[in-house]
């Protein structure tokens, strides 16, 4: 039987509640965690905020959340990338209520304060009131600290992070695997199914990294598939493996044959796929270019695991957004070929259709099983959440880092032992 | 006297509606040309559904295989889905030909799920096909209009 623990002072030691091989049930359930969590987490470490082709042009802009704090993503008129906190320096309105766009300023609807692209105050209404109170150039829109790896943007609140390229570490590897399903042109956002779970935000993280349940969750999915692709999907027994990334990122590679798109191009083009070859052969691609872009347009054999916000998931990028202990907010990025071929792109959204977002073939099971565990975390006074599979079977990746069967638990014991350390850090208080 | 053609279109649109509200699929999907599609875009604005991302972009086969996940046993989240009320106004006869009726219409739909009750507001266009065995479904477009921020699982039809 569980040994109970003291529950008068979970809040006080997070450092009890994650062990090597289990978690504490109230990680899911205790708001006075969650509140800690965007102080030491979201605060503190980068979080993937945009993706470079959501802002191309000068003028472009989108908004997103750290945490629960807004912030705007704008590329001013010199090209240049900004990160803002999207709070008027007045009284504290957002400035910025659109999804993404276009604009030549950011206005605050209250009292009219206007920002350019770069955040500076360039007009207050009435100005004359504030003469000799306020100087403009001292009232800019809050910047952020940001940096880019392959067009994904990140941001820190935090000056003291280490340099973006240090913190992703072992990841960058795939990442750069990951960019190749563009099918040689660049990466281009194409669009989001966005949907909230009522849940913690960390039952979403654990499941990027979760083999385990996809015949399970997903028996009606692989039901809707041809013969050929399903035995794609029939992955738990086959050669692919979880490893440990570091900094709380990792790797699940589910399909090793289709870990680089830019291999074995000529491999038999699956059937499911066969028509898009025609339609890419009547446009007059190349034979080259035609298996280059089916090869990669069924996405990536594996989900790339970052650490707290984003995953590069087979074909496109997952992010969360934490609203409360018990509500996250989903993102299901559709990615494609800035100037790709037509079908190429079209054939991507169909699959992205298929099995994401709210009226996807996947994504309800999987929102269903997260909503269960969140129900079933206020159960009893005590309990653990087991993510100790594969725990004695771990063996060293190519790459020298710790890893287990496609099937374990090394994704979420990575992602909960940074957890554990930010949570913990004398630094972070 | 016979009834108006805009009148055939609403008595046969409110007849859809109540096949989905009782999960009657296999007549439901009996009601569509095969070259149809059943579209839930994530622009409620949007008019090129093949080049953008939707929430539903159905042709034949996809309304075949989401009817046989609904149905399956298999879908964990189909089978917490307790059921939908759903009621059509404001009909509006957009254009008419020899061949087809485009109308426009306000859905209100209520759906229960694990105990909680959800509404979804939406404006739906249809274009009907005038055949001789009656009218079919050729085009049906729901736009939510809370398409462009979040949504909950939806295991059902809209």
């Amino acid at each position: 039987m569980n040994k109970l623990i003291d529950i008068e002072n979970i809040t006080a030691d997070p450092a009890r509640l994650v062990e090597e091989g289990r978690i504490h049930k109230s990680l899911y359930s205790n708001p006075a965690i969650f509140e800690q969590e965007l102080e030491r987490i979201f605060n503190k470490t980068w979080v993937w905020v945009a993706h470079e082709s959501e802002v191309a042009e000068a003028g472009s802009y989108k908004t997103a959340f750290i945490g629960r704090q807004p912030v705007i993503i704008s590329r001013d008129r010199k090209k240049k990338i900004h990160v803002l906190l999207n709070r008027c320096r007045h009284r504290g309105a957002t400035v910025c209520e659109g999804k993404k766009g276009k604009t030549r300023a950011f206005t605050c609807p209250y009292h009219g304060w206007g920002y350019s692209l770069d955040g500076e105050l360039r007009a207050i209404p009435k100005a004359e009131e504030y003469e000799g109170v306020i100087d403009k150039q001292e009232l800019p829109l809050e910047r952020l600290r940001h940096d880019s790896y392959q067009g994904m943007i990140f941001a820190t609140f935090n000056e003291e992070a280490e340099p973006l390229e240090t913190f992703l570490g072992g990841a960058r590897k795939w990442i750069d695997l990951f960019m190749k399903q563009s099918g040689g042109y660049p990466l281009q956002v194409l669009g989001d199914h966005r949907f909230r779970f009522p849940g913690n935000w960390k039952i979403q993280l654990e499941n990027t990294t979760d083999a385990y349940h996809f015949p399970i969750v997903h028996k009606s999915f692989i039901s809707s598939l041809d013969d050929q692709t399903s035995e794609v999907f029939d992955f738990l027994d086959g050669e692919g493996f979880v490893e440990d990334l570091g900094n709380g990122h990792s790797v699940m590679v589910m399909i090793p044959e289709l870990v680089d798109l830019e291999a074995n191009l000529d491999d038999p083009i699956p059937e499911r796929f066969a028509e898009l070859a025609e339609a890419l052969r009547a446009e007059g691609h190349e034979e080259a270019e035609v298996r280059r872009l089916v090869r990669a347009v069924g996405g990536s054999g594996f989900n790339l695991n970052l650490f707290p916000n984003v995953a590069c998931s087979m074909a496109f990028f997952r992010v969360l957004t934490p609203i409360s202990v018990e509500e996250t907010e989903i993102h299901h990025v559709a990615i494609g070929g800035a100037g790709a071929p037509a079908p190429f792109n079209q054939m991507r959204m169909r699959l992205h259709e298929h099995f994401q977002g709210p009226m996807g073939f996947g994504t309800p099971d999987d929102a269903e099983g997260w909503e269960r565990v969140q129900k079933g975390s206020l159960a009893g006074p005590d309990g653990w959440i087991l993510v100790n599979r594969g725990l004695k079977r771990m063996q060293p990746s190519a790459d020298g880092n710790p890893a287990g069967a496609v099937c374990s638990e090394t994704g979420m014991r990575a992602a909960y032992q940074m957890w554990k350390q930010l949570m913990t850090d004398e630094a972070g208080e | 006297m016979a009834d108006s053609m805009f009148q055939q279109a609403i008595d046969f649109l409110n007849r859809e509606a109540d096949l989905l509200d009782h999960k009657a699929y296999a007549d439901w999907l009996g009601l569509w040309e095969r070259d149809g599609k059943y579209v839930v875009p994530v622009d409620t604005h949007e008019t090129d559904f093949a080049n953008t991302l939707n929430f539903a972009y159905d042709d034949h086969a996809m309304r075949e295989m989401r009817v046989a996940r609904l149905q399956s046993g298999e879908s964990v989240s189909s089978e917490a889905q307790e059921g939908t009320v759903r009621s059509l106004s404001r009909f509006c006869l957009l254009d008419e030909d020899e061949t087809s009726i485009h109308l426009r219409c306000a859905m209100f739909l209520s759906e229960v799920r694990l105990a909680k009750p959800l509404l979804y507001p939406a404006n739906v266009e249809y274009r009907l096909t005038k055949t001789s065995e009656g009218l079919r479904l050729h085009t049906k477009v729901v736009r939510l209009i809370n398409a462009g921020h979040h949504l909950n699982t939806v295991a059902f039809i809209f």
